[in-house]
């Protein structure tokens, strides 16, 4: 679509986007009152359990809540939402409404589920943070190379490389370093081909990163069948465990969740802010947006821009790679075929959702987190909801994510498109 | 999105290929001088494509080998007669097992018993049945690049083909084969064509690129797999585990040759290449799709739906690829399962671009692929080289087929630098 056109349809589009907006709300309250409530026998109480581990400053009290009235007064205020967005004009306020229906309908969800049971929401936000871990390395890779004017879609593909090779590395050396660095010369490899197909053969960047996604999982599920099944012990990966962090980690609730993770958790939270202060306050970061945004203009002042292309990508596969070695001496330690299941891909929504920034591309992580989180936590207290359903829900947040959003965040003008001098 | 047009002799129509089962449905090719060294021009790319993909294959072979890594310290020149010996027998066991022995074929020529003459052409035949899902999903990915748009999805839409196909095929009884079948084969096409909707109508409306939402699909379409194939109306009564009741005989695709698995699914697969190649060349519909994956822009000025064309093109790429499900279920697997495609959806990929988005040249590039699937099998159980060999020179091949340049800088020739995805989106503005 060109540009007038999608600017017209835009700004036709609000009134209808409030209504529809509206209509969203309603059905999130008639859900709850239709679907949830007349599965819950009246009178059950849902319990939330707050400490996780053994927290000696304090314990905090379980909330208990009658599961009934809570899921109504949730509907409440999905309803109360939809019908403020029909009748004032909220204009750009509506990220607000939607976040505070979001949450109430997520809760009401919790308290159906959990009726008669308990769970511990310390423990799903643990979880939304690990499971977020790898996402968000895929999107800053992501970042890293969009911002300078190249697509990465085989970001799953540096994934899975990363995670097989810092398993075999480590099972070798019996070090885990030496895993994680051997991942994030691989991730840089694989990058670098991406480069050279994209920059200097001008393959078109999606069919570039689809070959080296192809390239990762047929090379890593031969190798992992040939070499690894008849050598058990090359895939038995010393891991890295967690590091609580004294004191801090004892407070109730955020020190579970933030201070008890292991390197790669701490890793994610200095490269987001790395990444973001690199990009956006730095001359290296200037000139990385100059190039993806308006190549020519860059070259006019004295830019390189192929090598400025290059040096994201194989800093953005590096990336890649270090977050692929968490699926297995980050996590469970053996590398299987195809583990990565998708995370590069729904990385690559995150940095969209994230408009193509560092630390939108976290947030955004972290709602697919939450979305795998609930799936496993519920996988495992038996939900009413069929457990193939919720192994469902990240890839359909994510289809939802990038359909409700491409358009209104702006992309790297240049994305995608080859620089030839002229 | 790119301006440029193709070279004329790229507009003209592609001779359809001849259709065993509609003869009359392949219209015959205009009479036209054809230059040879034109030809040998357009396959000169492919053929080095594939060569090279299997000369880094062999490498695979050899480098995965430890036994072999340490004889190289110790004795290199046996290392290397070992290596060149394992590699000759990886691919001959490939291609045997793909093509059959020309000790197989006389030996059964001689005998003139002909169970055994058809028996060895068993490895033929299932060369061409392994190329039978992948023409469609081939069709599918190639019919999308025309119009400017890549479809990965193909996995899922062959699995939602399956899904729909198999049920018309076990849930209703009492039809005579005649209705039964292509009511089957309707509905297989259907499934795939609702799960290229989803995307196609997504893009036209908010603009979420294809590539991300036909991903996320194949991911849905495998989990509702498992899903339906526990629910009381899909799962077979007797059974335990996710498996669907046998199709009906009268849904079943029946063999070509009584005594060979190639059933009539191999000749439905070529009339509809031959009508994607009516479609995109003979029909106004077709060149509204190509108009549109030229220059959108232009297409849009002269009066065409940009958003209808999306739609369109996902639905009867996801419908192709959703053929791909229905013939492997009606013809081959006759029962459902989790997960039964081997990936050929992401083959279709391959398929496509290695025949240059051309129905002719995926025809021929299928077969080529079905040859390598049909005998990494036997590969894996002769050398116990892994199945996954095949999907690391496909994805070598993509590289050099999209990479006309870099075949020149191997060979030193030249090469035409058209590689049949000029049309597809670069990046994500849609």
């Amino acid at each position: 679509m060109t540009a007038a056109t999608a600017t017209a349809s835009r700004v036709a589009g609000i009134n209808r986007r409030a209504l529809g907006l509206a209509i969203f709300y309603l059905i999130l309250a008639a859900v709850i009152v239709l679907l949830f409530i007349p599965g819950t026998e009246p009178g059950t109480d849902t319990t939330f359990i707050l400490n996780l581990g053994e927290s000696p400053l304090f314990l905090l009290p379980d909330v208990v809540v009658p599961s009934v009235p809570t899921m109504y007064l949730m509907a409440g205020v999905c309803a109360f939402c939809g019908a403020l967005q029909l009748t004032r004009a909220i204009g750009a306020k509506w990220a607000i409404l939607l976040t505070i229906a979001l949450v109430a309908f997520i809760f009401a969800f919790l308290t159906w589920a959990a009726a008669g049971k308990t769970m511990s929401l310390t423990g799903i936000f643990q979880t939304t943070l690990y499971r977020a871990v790898p996402i968000t390395f895929g999107a800053l890779s992501g970042v890293l190379c969009e911002r300078s004017g190249v697509v990465n879609i085989a970001i799953e593909g540096m994934l899975l490389s990363g995670a097989f090779i810092a398993a075999v590395t480590a099972s070798i050396t019996g070090n885990s370093w030496i895993g994680v660095i051997a991942a994030v010369i691989v991730g840089g490899l694989l990058a670098f081909v991406l480069a050279v197909l994209s920059i200097r053969y001008l393959v078109n960047q999606i069919i570039a990163g689809t070959v080296i996604n192809l390239f990762a999982v047929g090379l890593t599920s031969f190798l992992s069948t040939r070499v690894l099944t008849g050598n058990p012990d090359l895939n038995n990966p010393p891991r890295l465990g967690p590091i609580a962090i004294p004191v801090l980690s004892d407070i109730p609730i955020i020190g579970p969740i933030l201070f008890s993770g292991n390197f790669f958790v701490y890793s994610l939270f200095v490269l987001v802010l790395v990444i973001h202060v690199a990009l956006f306050y730095t001359r290296y970061g200037l000139r990385v947006r100059s190039v993806g945004e308006h190549p020519r203009a860059a070259d006019t002042v004295g830019i390189n821009v192929n090598f400025t292309r290059y040096r994201n990508v194989v800093l953005g596969g590096m990336v890649a790679g270090f977050g692929g070695a968490y699926f297995t001496i980050g996590s469970t330690g053996a590398f299987e075929r195809e583990m990565t299941a998708g995370r590069g891909f729904i990385g690559l929504a995150a940095m969209i959702f994230g408009g193509w920034t560092p630390i939108g591309a976290f947030l955004a992580s972290l709602v697919f987190g939450f979305a795998d989180a609930l799936q496993a936590r519920l996988s495992i207290l038996g939900s009413p909801v069929p457990s193939e359903f919720l192994l469902m829900v990240p890839y359909i947040t994510t289809i939802v994510v990038v359909a409700g959003l491409v358009g209104r965040v702006r992309m790297p003008e240049a994305d995608g498109t080859p620089y030839i001098k002229e | 999105m790119s301006d440029q047009l193709r070279p004329p002799e790229e507009q003209e129509p592609i001779a359809p290929p001849a259709a065993p089962a509609a003869p009359e449905a392949a219209p015959a090719a205009p009479p036209r001088p054809r230059r040879g060294s034109g030809l040998l021009q357009k396959l000169l790319v492919p053929v080095l494509a594939v060569f090279t993909a299997l000369v880094v294959g062999a490498f695979v072979i050899v480098l995965s080998d430890a036994a072999l890594i340490a004889l190289w310290t110790s004795d290199p020149l046996a290392a290397l007669q070992q290596s060149i010996a394992s590699v000759l027998d990886a691919y001959g066991a490939l291609f045997t097992g793909a093509l059959g022995s020309p000790q197989a074929y006389f030996d059964a020529f001689a005998s003139g018993d002909i169970d055994q003459i058809i028996a060895a052409f068993n490895p033929i035949s299932e060369s061409l049945l392994a190329a039978t899902p992948l023409i469609f999903t081939g069709l599918a990915v190639a019919l999308g690049f025309r119009a400017g748009l890549f479809n990965i999805g193909g996995e899922g839409q062959l699995y939602l083909g399956a899904m729909f196909a198999g049920f018309i095929g076990f849930s209703v009884l009492g039809l005579p084969w005649f209705i039964h079948l292509p009511l089957a084969v309707a509905f297989g096409f259907v499934g795939g064509a609702l799960w290229g909707f989803i995307p196609g109508i997504l893009k036209a409306r908010t603009g979420a690129h294809e590539v991300i939402v036909t991903i996320m699909l194949n991911y849905v379409a495998y989990r509702l797999l498992d899903w339906i194939l526990r629910q009381p109306f899909y799962q077979r009564p007797d059974r335990s585990d996710p498996i669907s009741p046998v199709v009906e005989p009268s849904a079943v695709i029946p063999p070509i040759i009584d005594g060979l698995r190639l059933h009539w699914g191999f000749a439905l697969a070529l009339v509809a290449a031959a009508v994607v190649s009516w479609l995109l060349f003979r029909s106004t519909l077709g060149f509204e799709f190509r108009a549109v994956g030229l220059n959108p822009s232009a297409a849009r000025y002269a009066g065409m739906s940009i958003s209808r064309t999306l739609v369109l093109v996902m639905a009867i790429s996801g419908g192709l690829a959703g053929l791909a499900g229905t013939t492997e279920i009606l013809g081959v697997n006759k029962a459902l399962t989790p997960g039964f495609s081997p990936g050929y959806g992401f083959d279709g990929i391959a398929v496509a671009l290695l025949g240059g988005s051309s129905p002719l040249g995926v025809v021929l590039a299928a077969i080529l692929f079905g040859v390598l699937r049909a005998g990494a099998t036997p590969m894996q159980s002769a050398t116990g080289i892994p199945i996954d060999l095949v999907v690391v020179i496909q994805a070598l091949v993509i590289m050099f087929v999209a990479a006309p340049r870099l075949i020149r800088e191997i060979y030193r020739i030249r090469v035409p630098e058209t590689t049949g995805t000029e049309v597809v989106a670069q990046g994500w503005k849609s």
